[in-house]
């Protein structure tokens, strides 16, 4: 009778380990996260809109129907990325997450204060790497560090009316991310560029 | 033999009892790191790379993507402020003010996140949609059948979900009470 109190007891403590366990290693192996819902329908390193939510299209849960949503997912091992969202009219914003949909960063029209919200991505490495030039060091060089390789910057633009939903569309299919190949040729230049 | 069995038996309820406290926290939701104003619930953190493991497992098991607080921020209500579960069939009148933000939408889902279809394509409001009375409240009734002013059709399904999500807010992790952030009122007004 004592062996079976213990054998229980000794149950249920294991099983609250496995529980800590099993919820920790769940976002490292789950197949249905929205990353794995969006790689069949997106492109590496550019920027694919996605269809306004409705009921019939139902890709990942809670989504707002409300905003125009662009997706660039990302791959940094082949260089630093560089990313263009003009602001559109009523709200813009950029929502950044690693390969396990941790959202380290996300930036709105106002906080970037212009007419366009740039940003240059890359790791932490890729970031250390950079030439110690005062130059690019600007405070109008916005770089943000991404703690994983891959993931997926979303960028969404407010339909404030359901009339307005082309116009959030047209100005996030201006964006654009693309990988930066020569970096340092483009960094000498990139301070005189600016206004 | 008897070793054997006993051990084979404390795997089966370490297995049982593990993965259905998994499966159960990550369908249900904990109450870490929630901020409840009204009927109201919000997980400023999961927008934040400090968020708690619970909601990282649940996310990434429903295929979400989180709002991130330098966007904005997600409150849901399943219930009304009477603690009562929000039914399709009934009235449901949201009414009041949001707190200062500079767009606000609030969406109604079924419980498992998706849109319902309606006749009238309309899923949700925006702050820029919403009629509202002279000193700037609204009220938004959410009903099967249609209603004047700011309806919200709920297509008549049994158990739905609001969201109301802010914009460019200082509503977020510090937030603490009804005083920082005016959440509107949830009621259940009549049932057929």
């Amino acid at each position: 009778m004592i062996r079976l109190v213990f054998t229980i007891i000794a149950g249920v403590l294991l099983g609250g380990i496995v529980h800590l366990v099993s919820v920790l290693v769940l976002p490292r192996i789950a197949t249905e996260d929205a990353y794995s819902r969006l790689t069949p329908i997106t492109k590496l390193n550019a920027v694919t809109q996605l269809a306004p939510a409705d009921p019939t299209n139902a890709l990942m849960p809670y989504m707002d129907p409300a905003f125009a949503v662009a997706i660039c997912r990302y791959d940094l091992s082949g260089g630093a990325l560089k990313l263009k969202v003009p602001v559109s009219q009523a709200y813009t914003s950029v929502s950044f997450y690693t390969r396990n949909e941790l959202a380290y960063y996300a930036i709105n029209d106002r906080s970037a204060g212009k007419k366009v919200i740039e940003l240059d991505l890359m790791t932490e490495a890729q970031h250390n790497d950079l030439p110690e030039d005062e130059d690019v060091t600007a405070a109008d060089r916005l770089i943000i560090d991404s703690p994983t390789a891959t993931g997926l910057i979303v960028m969404k633009a407010l339909a404030a009316e359901p009339g307005l939903m082309p116009q959030a569309q047209a100005s996030l299919a201006a964006s654009s991310c693309n990988v930066q190949t020569e970096m340092p040729a483009k960094q000498a230049e990139a301070p005189q560029a600016r206004r | 033999m008897r070793l054997i069995l006993i051990t084979l038996l404390a795997l089966l309820i370490a297995t049982a009892v593990g993965i259905g406290a998994t499966w159960m926290t990550t369908t249900r939701g904990t109450e870490l790191g929630t901020l409840t104003i009204g009927a109201w619930t919000a997980r400023p953190r999961t927008g934040t790379s400090d968020v708690d493991p619970y909601s990282r497992a649940t996310i990434t098991r429903n295929g979400e993507l989180p709002i991130g607080t330098g966007d904005g921020v997600a409150f849901a209500a399943a219930r009304d402020d009477g603690k009562k579960p929000l039914d399709g069939r009934c009235d449901v009148v949201v009414s009041g003010v949001t707190p200062a933000a500079r767009f606000w939408t609030l969406t109604l889902y079924d419980r498992k996140g998706h849109l319902v279809a309606n006749s009238l394509q309309r899923f949700g409001f925006t702050s820029q949609e919403i009629v509202r009375g002279a000193d700037g409240a609204f009220e938004i009734r959410i009903a099967s059948r249609s209603r004047s002013g700011n309806w919200l059709p709920t297509g008549g399904i049994e158990r739905y979900e609001l969201m109301l999500r802010l914009y460019d807010t200082p509503v977020g992790v510090a937030t603490r009470t009804q005083r920082d952030a005016p959440m509107p009122a949830v009621a259940t007004v009549g049932c057929p």
